[in-house]
């Protein structure tokens, strides 16, 4: 029996609605009682000014492999995670190949399970090759681990291609995360269209983009009963819109990231391509609106929407370069600096859109710490400050704007399974 | 004017090494350029038309984006002021040739060569050169951003004619999205205090321009009888995806120049166009040849501003070199 015990620290559990000072008991992978230790206990981890949290989860990553394992693997990717507090994160089908079989999902368990790092859960491809026509094997997918499905970043533009997805899809109950915009409206843009993109001369794509194909989902899950979450909004009119679609009792919800709370268009005026994210960064009423659709509850999630890419691919000219940011390394300060130091969240609130909410999204049983579980826990120093620095991204793409930004908060120690897989002290030389 | 080759305009108090565009320029900038380019001109007409200003200097020409007009403007204002020339012209974006744009320009640099000329079909491409470049860059056009001397060759032409910028209302007519010449006309005539109407379809204005402090009209016969000076842009065909308009012919209609709208225009109207002009779409045939028309002088007065250019950036170049 191996046993170890996390001591004295504040134990933060949303779903359970705890927060105090408090052990932490653990008995091989699962989470225990005090009753359950028997004899010496094997290690103690002094969590002492720490916070104690289920694990983290990121319901959609880029991982990269098969096919870019330039960018990144799920190797690299699951331990960039790890180190970043998450214990599972979901990673999107946009590989090449797409992961609209089986055996691809299937590959995505085995490279996870040989990194044993971060948990990796596949997500399947909503149609075959994500070409928006045909639905891909959503049953063997979804028999071979698929935890939701996704065309990644291209939009599922045909309707009835949607409404038959979330039809199919209300089988397993399991979600089609859409990335949602009018591809017509968004072609060869680069940016926000708006002020800040005429000054540069960059081609924009208006929010009406989101807000179309937002109206339109919401539109479809109504009729269909089934279940769209949208990934990483950007606009003030689709935080109102599924705001209005959730007091209807619809089985909408949405995630936003770290960097669309603390970045506008602005910040594009010198043209570096290191901010071109899709959605683009829009303006400040965007970015508040967004702030406030978290506080309220209309936004569930955050998520990194890690898009690693190689130095290479980002060096080019702006409308050439692709779309993404390296975002696992520095998630967590980020979402402090966005709603904790504002004080637009408390801690509870924060790590509910990182832990039980992401669970149910996917619907594993995670996110929270209830004896008997596996013991996925992160540990976090709220107050540490330090400098984000790209020589220390454990991603292999250190395609970011927040080099050098000063940070606060760092996750210490990440557990998966009672394992002791991330430990700052040892990791971070 | 002075008849003396040394030059009164003060020169010291330009201190950029690039020039990127018309946006962040001062009056007193603007007026360094505009003043130093009158000065080449009376020089090239009443004095030697081979200076020395430029002597030892290498000036490359780096168009990754075709242009006959600009490069042999460039290429001719640097040979008149004795610098070295070279062109390098790369077909296509970066991408399919398999070096990134910078290498390329790192690569023509390090063969010694002190102020690059860029041309580039994408917005920013210059400004991303010069934080990797130590030459002087100088931006002949980046996609649908600045081409910021020939938005200074058309202010030349105005001030030429009209002596100052103050108060004169400008109109730019036409593709104002696309068009990289709308933006930095806008920027240097409102620094200069004109009064600037963007006017053309509501398909080819871009979102938010009237916080650039320009005005907005969608026909052209709302505005000829206040513009002391209409500027019409070519149809960008090349940088438009699909129809921002049902037809060249109904573009004629509505936006181009022709003889009757002159009329109705002020008797003193100045005709500008930056070229090259399609005849019989934004301006008819007599007007583009007419009294009114400035379209020559424009490309003759390009010269001298770009000398102008050329001159103020290798003389940082050469200060900077000297430290």
């Amino acid at each position: 029996m191996s046993t170890l015990l996390i001591q004295n620290g504040r134990i933060i559990d949303p779903a359970n609605g705890v927060d105090q000072i408090g052990d932490l008991f653990i008995v091989n992978d699962l989470l225990a009682n005090r009753a359950d230790f028997h004899g010496e206990i094997e290690r103690v981890i002094d969590a002492t000014g720490l916070i104690v949290s289920p694990g983290l989860i990121d319901p959609h990553v880029c991982f990269r492999e098969p096919g870019f394992e330039e960018d990144e693997t799920i190797r690299s990717g699951a331990f960039a995670a790890l180190a970043g507090g998450f214990t599972a994160v979901a990673c999107l089908p946009d590989t090449v190949p797409a992961v609209d079989t089986r055996a691809a999902a299937e590959f995505v368990i085995r490279q996870a399970k040989r990194a044993r790092s971060c948990r990796v859960l596949p997500m399947g491809s909503v149609t075959k090759g994500h070409l928006g026509q045909e639905l891909a094997e959503m049953g063997q997918l979804s028999d071979g681990g698929a935890v939701g499905f996704s065309d990644g970043k291209r939009p599922i533009a045909n309707a009835e291609v949607m409404r038959r997805a979330l039809q199919y899809t209300s089988i397993w109950n399991k979600p089609i995360l859409h990335h949602a915009q009018v591809p017509e409206l968004a072609h060869a843009a680069v940016m926000h269209e708006g002020f800040q993109a005429t000054l540069l001369g960059l081609p924009g794509m208006p929010a009406a983009a989101e807000e179309i194909m937002v109206r339109r989902d919401i539109a479809l899950a109504e009729t269909t009963g089934g279940r769209v979450h949208w990934m990483s909004i950007s606009s003030f009119r689709s935080v109102e819109e599924i705001k209005k679609a959730k007091d209807r009792g619809l089985l909408v919800t949405a995630d936003v990231t770290p960097h669309h709370l603390l970045l506008t268009d602005k910040a594009l005026s010198n043209y570096d391509t290191n901010y071109k994210v899709d959605p683009p960064f829009r303006t400040e009423e965007h970015r508040q609106a967004l702030l406030a659709g978290l506080v309220d509850g209309t936004i569930d999630i955050i998520s990194s929407d890690h898009q690693p890419l190689s130095a290479e691919k980002k060096s080019l000219e702006f409308d050439h370069a692709p779309f993404g940011i390296s975002s696992l390394d520095t998630f967590l300060p980020l979402c402090v600096e966005a709603l904790i130091t504002p004080g637009l969240l408390d801690w509870p609130g924060l790590l509910r859109k990182l832990t039980i909410n992401p669970a149910l999204l996917l619907g594993v049983k995670a996110g929270r710490l209830d004896v008997g579980r596996p013991a996925d826990i992160t540990l976090i120093d709220p107050h540490e400050i330090w400098t984000i620095d790209t020589q220390k991204f454990h991603s292999r793409s250190t395609n970011t704007p927040f080099a050098n930004r000063p940070a606060q908060s760092r996750v210490k120690y990440t557990i998966v399974s009672g394992e002791v897989r991330y430990d700052w002290k040892i990791h971070s030389k | 004017m002075s008849t003396s080759l040394e030059s009164t305009v003060p020169l010291d108090l330009w201190t950029r090494n690039d020039l990127l565009g018309l946006q962040d320029l001062s009056r007193q900038e603007l007026d360094i350029i505009l003043d130093h380019a009158a000065e080449f001109k009376y020089l090239q007409e009443h004095h030697s038309r081979k200076l020395k200003h430029l002597e030892g200097i290498v000036v490359a020409n780096l168009f990754f984006e075709s242009s006959t007009r600009t490069r042999t403007s460039f290429s001719i204002a640097a040979k008149r002021l004795g610098a070295d020339t070279v062109d390098f012209t790369a077909s296509g974006s970066s991408l399919s040739k398999g070096e990134t744009f910078i290498d390329t320009a790192m690569t023509i640099e390090s063969m010694g060569v002190d102020l690059m000329v860029v041309r580039h079909s994408s917005p920013g491409a210059p400004a991303l050169l010069s934080k990797h470049l130590k030459c002087g860059v100088l931006n002949a056009g980046d996609g649908t951003h600045e081409h910021p001397t020939q938005g200074l060759l058309d202010i030349f032409t105005i001030r030429e004619r009209l002596k100052s910028l103050e108060g004169v209302t400008v109109a730019l007519v036409g593709d104002i999205k696309h068009s990289r010449v709308a933006r930095s006309n806008i920027w240097g005539l409102k620094t200069l205090g004109a009064n600037v109407i963007v006017c053309g379809p509501p398909t080819l204005i871009p979102v938010g321009i009237e916080q650039m402090g320009v005005r907005v009209a969608h026909t052209l016969d709302e505005i000829l009888d206040e513009a002391d000076v209409i500027n019409l842009l070519r149809v960008q065909f090349e940088r438009q995806r699909g129809a921002f308009f049902p037809s060249i012919a109904e573009y004629a209609h509505l936006y181009g120049m022709n003889r009757e709208r002159l009329k109705r225009a002020k008797h003193n109207v100045l005709i500008l166009a930056p070229g090259p002009i399609n005849r019989g779409v934004e301006i008819t045939t007599d007007v583009a040849d007419g009294p009114h028309s400035q379209i020559l002088h424009q490309v003759t007065n390009g010269l001298y501003v770009r000398m102008a250019c050329l001159n103020l950036l290798a003389r940082k170049q050469l200060e900077y070199q000297n430290q």
